[in-house]
This record gives C-alpha cells, structure tokens and sequence, in this order.
C-alpha cells in the first residue's frame, strides 16, 4: 500500500474575518531554519495595509464595548483552541525556529499560558488602574482605563508563536483592535494563530494579521492616520527613528522597540497592557 | 440690553504683586544672569512693559541640566522619600501664604482676571504640591512594582494660559518621584515661576532640584535635544507637541505630552437650561477660552437650541470685560497681540465660511488686548472655528437631533481632550461619557481641576496623564 499523501496547507492573509491573498497577488518562499522550503506565505501590500486598519477601525466599536467579560471568555476561548492545535504549533515552531522538540514544547505552553494570563486581565484592568478620585469639592469622579484604538504591531523577528503571543495579547486584552505584522522569516505559526482566533468566536476584524516584508509594509502602517498606536518591536533597525518621526504626525503611541528582542520565556508584567490604554476622569456634581 | 447692576470699581492694588523691574533666571539653587536676549514681559491688560527678563542661551541650558543632573545624583534622587515630601509640603505651604501676591502679579503678567488667579490658578498650584508631596515616601503603592524609581533630569516645557498652575502640575510629580527639573516658563508669562524659584531658595531645596530657564521656544528645543535630559513633558500647541516628538524619535527619551483641544460640550433637550448656561460660559469664557479643555464646540440639541442660545446671548451680555485686577472682571486681557491675531483671523474665517456671528456689546478697553466674548451659530463641521482651536473665548454652536448623532460630531476631530455633557437622564450620562474619545468627561459640570484626578488627552491632545495616581507614571521608570 502507498503512503498517504498529506494535504499541504496555504497560507494566506487574516483580514477582517476572512482569509484573503494579497491584493497584489504576490507571494515568498518560507523556508525552515536550514534553509528547507516550507510554504508559500503572501506577500501583504500598501493596499492590504489599509483594508486590515479600515477593517481593524471597524472592529473597534464592538470589541471596545463588548463587556470585559465579554472579552475575557472570548480569549480564553483562543487559549482553548491553541490547545487544541498544540501539535501544529509545535511542528511549525520547531520547523522555524529550529529548536528542540523540548524546547519547542516550552515555548508553545507558555504561549498558551501567556494568553490565558492576558484574558484573565480584562475585567481586573479598570480596577487595578482605574480610581475614585477624592476632589476637593463636590462631586463624583473616576478614572477608568479605556483602550486606545487601532495598534499596529510588529511582531517580533525571532521569537515567532511566544513573543507573538506577548505582543498582541495585550493589545486585545484591553478592548483594542490590532493590525499585526507576522515575523517576516518566521510568518507560519502566525497565520495559525489567525485560523484559531478565526474560530475562537473573535469577532472578524478585531485582530489582523499580515505577512510579508516588515520594512517594505511598517512606513503604511505606522503613518496611517487611523492607527491610534503602534508596536515597532520587530521593525528593522535601520528604520526605527525614521518610524517614529513618521508616529509623530499623529501623535501614536510607541512602544519602541527593544535594543534586542527580549527573553519572552519571562513572566510579563502590565506594561503592555497599559501602553494601549487611555486613562478617561468622569466628573460629576453631588448634591440634592 | 440694560445692566443689571452697576458695578463700582473694585481692583486690587498692583503693588501687592511686589513686581520687580528685572527677573533672572534659576540655576543651581541661584539666581542668575542669562545669556540669552533679554525679554520683556507685558501686560497685555495694558500694553505696557511690566518688567525685563533674562533668558537662557544655549550655554545656559546646559549648565542647568547639568546642575539638575549633580543634584539628582548627589542628593536628591538618594534622599528617603519622606525627607523629599518635607521639601515638596514646605513649598506648598509657601504658595498658599504667598497666594496674594501671585495672584496679582500672575493677572498682572498673563491678564486673567483676579478672581481666577486668587481662586483656582494659586491655590489649585499649592493643592498640586501638597498632594504630591505625600506620595513622595509612599511610590510602593504607586502600582508600578515594589521599588519604583525615578527616571532622572526632566525637561519641562509649559504654556502660557495658566503659567504658575502649569509649573506645578510639571514639577510636583517630578519631585515627589525623586527626579529633578529644568522647567522652561512660557515666554509671555515667566513672572511666577520665578517667584517659585524664590519659594524654592527659600524652602531650602537642595540647589539644582528645580531649576527655571525663561526664554523663547529655542530655549525649549535646546532642552528637549539635550543629551542629558532623561524625560521630557511639554503642555502646549499640538503643532509644537508633534515637532518635539519627532525631534525625539528614536533617542530613547520618555515623553508626555499635553495638546491642543476642541472640547464638545453636548446639551440634551431635558438640561437644566439654565445650570447650562452658566457650565457653558464657564466651558469656553474661563480664562478668556485660553484653555486647552475649553468647551469650545457647543452641541446642542435641535429642539432647544434656540431657547438655550436666547438664554445664552442673554448671560454673556452681563459679563464684565476689562482690567484683570478688578475683583469684578469676568473676562480679562488675551495673553498677547499674537493670540488676539489668531482670534480675529480665525472669527473672520467663520465670518466668511458662513456662520451667523453674535458678539457681547460689553465694553471693550481702549488699550490692551481684548476680545469680546463671541458666539458663532450654523456653525458646520467643515469650517474651521468647528475644526480649529481658537483658543479665545469664541463658542461654536452645532446642532444635533439623536444621541448618536451627538456622538458621532463630538467625535469627529482629531483631538480627545475633554468633553462635557448636561442631561438629567443619569443613564444617558454615562452612556455618553462612555463613548466620548476624550480624557475627560465633565457632566452637568465643566472645567473642574483638581490633583487627585488625572488629566490628559486621547489622540492628538497628547499621551500622559497629570494628577492622580496615574500621574505618577509619568515621572517613574518602568
């Protein structure tokens, strides 16, 4: 008896909901860390850039007013998927990266973990950050975090599930819709990631996810006036300051991107999530 | 219209300012010539030079960072944080007793009216110290983990509108953090940030904590790029905000910045008509509408927006407009003959875009610069006085029918300072305050300051808060 062929999959865009090539109609080779061809990813453009934030931007009214815990069982529902394609994960990531099969093992539990510790934060976020604050006077007032809008991200370059996971988790957790850009040489395990937030009851257009080339699509993203904030983590050196000119004629929030791409095994802490949150002080009068 | 009242004169006395004929700059404890080009600060109210002041060159600036960079290496950052709060409440202390004075001189140097000066500026500026202080020994609980430290010299850079207020919500934080400052007064207003200065000597805070170098915005730049300034926090125009972010892009530098605003102040057909009328006035004639929360875009409702602009025509008439240092002066001086002529070019504007302009047939002083107050109705979302900050006390009138419709045009600007709404409807407030893109959401109230609360703007009104806990990370290393 021959053996089964297996079925190889394609990967392609995650735009509002859907699973479109690029417009443009190009693609790249993805190869493993030996240089083994592994697939065919597209190749986003200037144009693909514009409908994920149109599509991100349209998103935003309903994840950002959807209840936290709303929002909270809706992402543990990712973590449960991600479970489920444990298996795919690890094969991919251990395909990309190049690491140990135990090692692999680690990253993708700690990934899954990572994102359930993110979806736990959704309805601690306000209390945590948020405040009744006693004016001098009389009235009723309070801080509440609200999120901050559409998040360009840049996924980083190496570490392609974990720190994937650390970066776009937060901006999600806290009521944002994002416009992700996958690791260039590493995009597989993100367009997994999309076909599980594709069947995690997230609503279409809340996460988008790009592949292509980081240096060629991060000038569209960054200056596009309908992106709020933008994550240059895995954006190319050489390009870093010129970005962040470009942020400032909007006024984006940057998270700049770190000198070297960090040890994502470390437990995070909330600064993630408070980079994409905007603190609103409601004032009211009391009396009779 | 008749007054209703007469009014007798009521000014207090300029010489209660104890104005100087020359101020100097604030270097490491002492009070220094500068090597910049001297100012001369007005008095818009009047026109006349009310004193001289050094400003900073190049050089300068770079002896007060340095002087700030000795401080917070050798004392200040190493100091135990309730030794650092003795200093901070000492200072509040010392505004309060000296409220008087600044008061005057501050409606003297900037040309807001007495009674803001004496009952929100002044002691809004020592409430902002006294509550700062006490976090000073107390970050743990800041939020920001365990043992939070300070981020190091901060640049300060601050406007005009409410110059000895702005300093303090820039320098509290930064002191009670433990860092140290070179705050750049804005340069039509440095008169009381160096009476600050004074307070500081004699506070007895270490040299080179505080440090105040007056000047033109090539001081602010020189601060901003210089290598050994670890922060920097900037109140003002959101064009000078983007220059000074993009100047920083890529340096690794903290930044906070507080911008410009075009507030919606929304009015619902069951308001209190005549509690709006007064939150309005407040909304866009507090400070001549030389605020960047201003409610400058009234929305009202279709159904009441004639009643509620008969009402309003009618109120705006009784205020008083002239000398800032009369106790019943309403609307003061604008700041300067520059502002009064991006005031009249941007009425002139809404003149010839179409909108119907009314202006209060109040007064106006021969000399000085003055501007009465100004509504303008069929405003459109397309024209600029909907568009643009004025920042003069010029109100926008648009009109609405649906709640979301509401929503939709308070949100259809790039900036997210502030936002008011009037309803009796407790529901519908909180609705709306929900869905407003702005930092701050004044209901059945407008214009309300206070140091427990954060203050800061969504989108192109800046990133940062002021005030409150969240305040804090501002002036905390992460």
């Amino acid at each position: 008896m021959s053996e089964r062929i297996d079925i190889a999959k394609t990967y392609k865009l995650y735009v509002g909901g859907a699973f479109p090539r690029s417009e443009s109609g190009r693609s790249y080779q993805v190869t493993d860390s030996r240089g083994k061809f592994l697939a065919n990813a597209a190749q986003a453009s200037r144009k693909d850039v514009r409908d994920a934030v149109a599509a991100a931007r349209k998103a935003f009214p309903g994840w950002s007013g959807a209840t936290a815990y709303n929002r909270g069982q809706v992402l543990y529902r990712v973590a449960e998927m991600l479970q489920g394609r444990r298996e795919q994960f690890l094969n991919e990531l251990a395909a990309s990266e190049g690491v140990p099969v135990k090692r692999a093992q680690s990253i993708v539990d700690t990934a899954i973990d990572r994102w359930v510790w993110y979806a736990g934060w959704t309805d601690k976020v306000a209390t945590v950050l948020g405040a009744a604050n006693p004016v001098a006077g009389p009235y009723f007032c309070f801080t509440v975090p609200e999120p901050t809008g559409v998040v360009g991200v840049f996924a980083p370059q190496q570490s392609s599930l974990l720190g994937l996971v650390s970066v776009l988790a937060p901006v999600l957790a806290g009521g944002n819709t994002a416009v992700l850009i996958a690791s260039q040489d590493r995009p597989l395990p993100a367009i997994t990631l999309s076909e599980v937030l594709a069947t995690s009851d997230l609503p279409g257009g809340v996460a988008n996810v790009l592949t292509g080339r980081t240096g060629e699509l991060a000038p569209w993203l960054v200056s596009h006036a309908d992106v709020n904030a933008v994550d240059l983590c895995g954006t190319p050196e050489s390009q870093r300051a010129e970005l962040e000119r470009s942020a400032a004629n909007t006024v984006k929030r940057v998270v700049p991107a770190p000198a070297h791409e960090p040890d994502w095994m470390a437990a995070p802490d909330i600064r993630r999530l408070r980079g994409y949150l905007e603190p609103k002080t409601v004032w009211h009068p009391m009396g009779v | 219209m008749e007054p209703v009242w007469e009014y007798a004169p009521a000014p207090e006395s300029r010489d209660i300012a104890g104005a100087k004929p020359s101020y100097r700059m604030f270097v490491d404890g002492q009070f220094v010539e500068g090597a910049g080009e001297p100012l001369k600060s007005i008095n818009p109210a009047t026109e006349e030079v009310l004193t001289e002041v050094s400003t900073a060159s190049p050089s300068d600036v770079d002896n007060a960072v340095k002087a700030a960079r000795r401080a917070y290496d050798k004392t200040w950052r190493k100091m135990p944080g309730n030794e650092r709060a003795k200093y901070i409440f000492r200072i509040a202390r010392m505004i309060a007793e000296r409220a008087r004075e600044l008061a005057v001189l501050e409606s003297l140097d900037n040309g807001k009216p007495i009674k803001e000066s004496r009952d929100a500026d002044i002691p809004t500026a020592s409430a902002h110290f006294f509550y700062h202080a006490g976090w000073a020994d107390k970050l743990e609980y800041a939020g920001l983990g365990a043992d939070p430290k300070p981020i190091g010299v901060a640049g300060q850079i601050i406007p005009w509108n409410f110059p000895l207020l702005m300093a303090a919500w820039k320098i509290a934080p930064a002191l009670a953090c433990g860092n140290t400052v070179v705050l750049k007064p804005a340069e039509t207003t440095p008169l009381t940030a160096l009476v600050l200065a004074e307070i500081c000597q004699q506070a007895e805070l270490p040299p080179g904590v505080v440090n105040i170098l007056p000047g033109a915005g090539d001081v602010g730049a020189e601060l901003v790029n210089h290598e050994q300034v670890d922060k920097i926090a900037f109140t003002g125009s959101t064009e000078v905000g983007k220059l000074i972010q993009r100047s920083l892009a890529g340096k690794g530098k903290k930044l906070t910045l507080e911008l410009g605003g075009k507030a919606a102040n929304v009015v619902f057909d069951d308001a209190p008509l005549d509690q709006a009328v007064e939150g309005i006035v407040n909304g866009i004639f507090f400070n001549q509408g030389h605020v960047c929360c201003a409610g400058s875009r009234l929305l009202v409702q279709e159904s009441v927006a004639e009643e509620l602009l008969d009402k309003l025509r009618k109120r705006i008439s009784t205020l008083r407009l002239g000398d800032p240092l009369d106790k019943n002066t309403d609307i003061g001086a604008i700041n300067s003959a520059e502002q009064l002529a991006k005031i009249r070019e941007l009425t002139a504007a809404g003149e010839a875009e179409g909108a119907s302009r009314w202006t209060s047939p109040c007064p106006v002083p021969e000399r000085g610069f003055f501007f009465a107050p100004t509504i303008f109705a069929d405003v459109q979302q397309s024209m600029r006085i909907a568009r643009e900050e004025i920042f003069g006390p010029v109100l926008s009138v648009l009109t609405f029918r649906t709640p979301d419709e509401a929503v939709s045009k308070a949100n259809n600007t790039p900036y997210g300072l502030s936002a008011g709404v009037w309803t009796e409807k407790g529901s519908r407030i909180l609705w709306l305050a929900g869905k407003m893109r702005a930092g701050v959401v004044w209901a059945n109230t407008f214009n309300r300051f206070d140091p427990t609360a954060p203050f800061g703007g969504y989108q192109e009104s800046g990133f940062g808060r002021e005030g409150g806990r969240t305040g804090l990370e501002a002036y905390l290393d992460e």
